[in-house]
């Protein structure tokens, strides 16, 4: 029976230690498909270097859709990226990329319970890829904001085009963001928690 | 500040299915139906004894200051289902003490938000 253990296990450096304090995380989850830049925008506000944490996908997951390729592994094994922010004391932010095609959704029972929202990142050459998603988020209530990551070879449309094109209400709120740039990521989740707070409030939100 | 190193990914391959298998002693549930979120706050309480399982003692190591679930899967190189049993066990025997997250609610209250924005305008 092979359980060697094939290395010690490495801890956080020690600027990555979190306070004692620390009492209480929450969670943002960043959807999108492959490519869309999800661990760049989780990286760009991270104050660690994101980790990877590991699922084993099974072959009941696999083969819905249409990456080639992938159908005739049994096992796959699926990396999750998250990040940190400390927001205080007693606060931390978790933010988790994980990626929108179906055949991952797996991954999402125990990410989304608990998260206070999700950023559906797109880009806009490929803008169906984001349709499944943002049903997919409706479905389980999840509240989301979508976010335009600026690339710079992909064809920049309007806020209003865009919304159009995605048959999106007014509702939902859509941002341009340049996933590379700490304060814009920044932005997208203070946009997130300014949409989380007006649908909790009847006041006017905070600017 | 690198990548994730080759043989590091090597050795998760090398760990597969039945090393998991022994680790968790076949569970693919906690004992403990205290749910354990990713973002569940993890410290150790106790140092591990000397016939505790390698990746237990592993955990109350890096531990001694909060880390989240995820985190611990991630420096033990084990997925967060696996992580979740053995802090079960380590819960049990209170070697670990868990800060859980808030609670899942339709809406995340006002004063939270408030928090959360308030920290994030400060980056």
């Amino acid at each position: 029976m092979d359980c060697k253990i094939s290395e010690p296990i490495v801890g956080p450096r020690s600027e990555d230690i979190l306070p004692a304090s620390v009492s209480t995380a929450v969670k943002v989850v960043i959807v999108g498909g492959f490519g869309v830049g999800k661990t760049t925008l989780v990286g760009s506000v991270s104050e660690i270097r994101p980790l990877t944490t590991e699922e084993t996908m099974t072959q009941a997951g696999v083969g819905v859709d249409d990456t080639a390729g992938v159908e005739r592994k049994t096992e796959t094994t699926v990396a999750m990226d998250f990040g940190r922010i400390s927001l205080s004391e007693e606060l931390v932010l978790y933010l988790f990329g994980t990626p929108g095609q179906q055949r991952f959704w797996f991954l999402w029972n125990g990410l989304f319970e608990g998260a206070l929202g999700a950023v559906v990142l797109i880009d806009t050459r490929r803008l169906e890829d984001s349709f499944d998603v943002m049903g997919r988020l409706e479905e389980r209530g999840v509240p989301f904001i979508v976010a335009i990551n600026a690339f710079p070879d992909a064809p920049h449309y309007a806020v209003p085009e865009l919304r159009k094109a995605m048959d999106l209400p007014e509702s939902v709120r859509i941002i341009d963001c340049d996933a590379r740039d700490r304060a814009s990521s920044r932005d997208a989740l203070l946009t997130l928690m300014r949409y989380l707070y007006s649908l909790n409030t009847t006041t006017t939100e905070p600017q | 500040m690198s990548d994730p190193k080759p043989e590091k990914r090597q050795s998760w391959e090398e760990g597969g299915p039945e090393r998991l298998y022994v680790l968790t002693s076949g569970r693919s549930t906690p004992s403990d139906p205290a749910p354990l979120d990713m973002v569940t706050l993890i410290v150790t309480r106790n140092g591990p004894g000397s016939s505790m399982q390698p990746e237990q003692a592993g955990i109350l190591r890096i531990c001694d200051y909060p880390l989240s679930v995820a985190e611990i899967s991630a420096y033990l190189h084990l997925p967060v289902s696996v992580v979740t049993v053995l802090l079960a066990d380590l819960l049990g025997s209170g070697h670990v003490e868990a800060r859980a997250p808030i609670p899942a609610t339709s809406l995340p209250d006002v004063e939270l938000l408030e928090a959360v924005m308030h920290g994030l305008q400060n980056l």
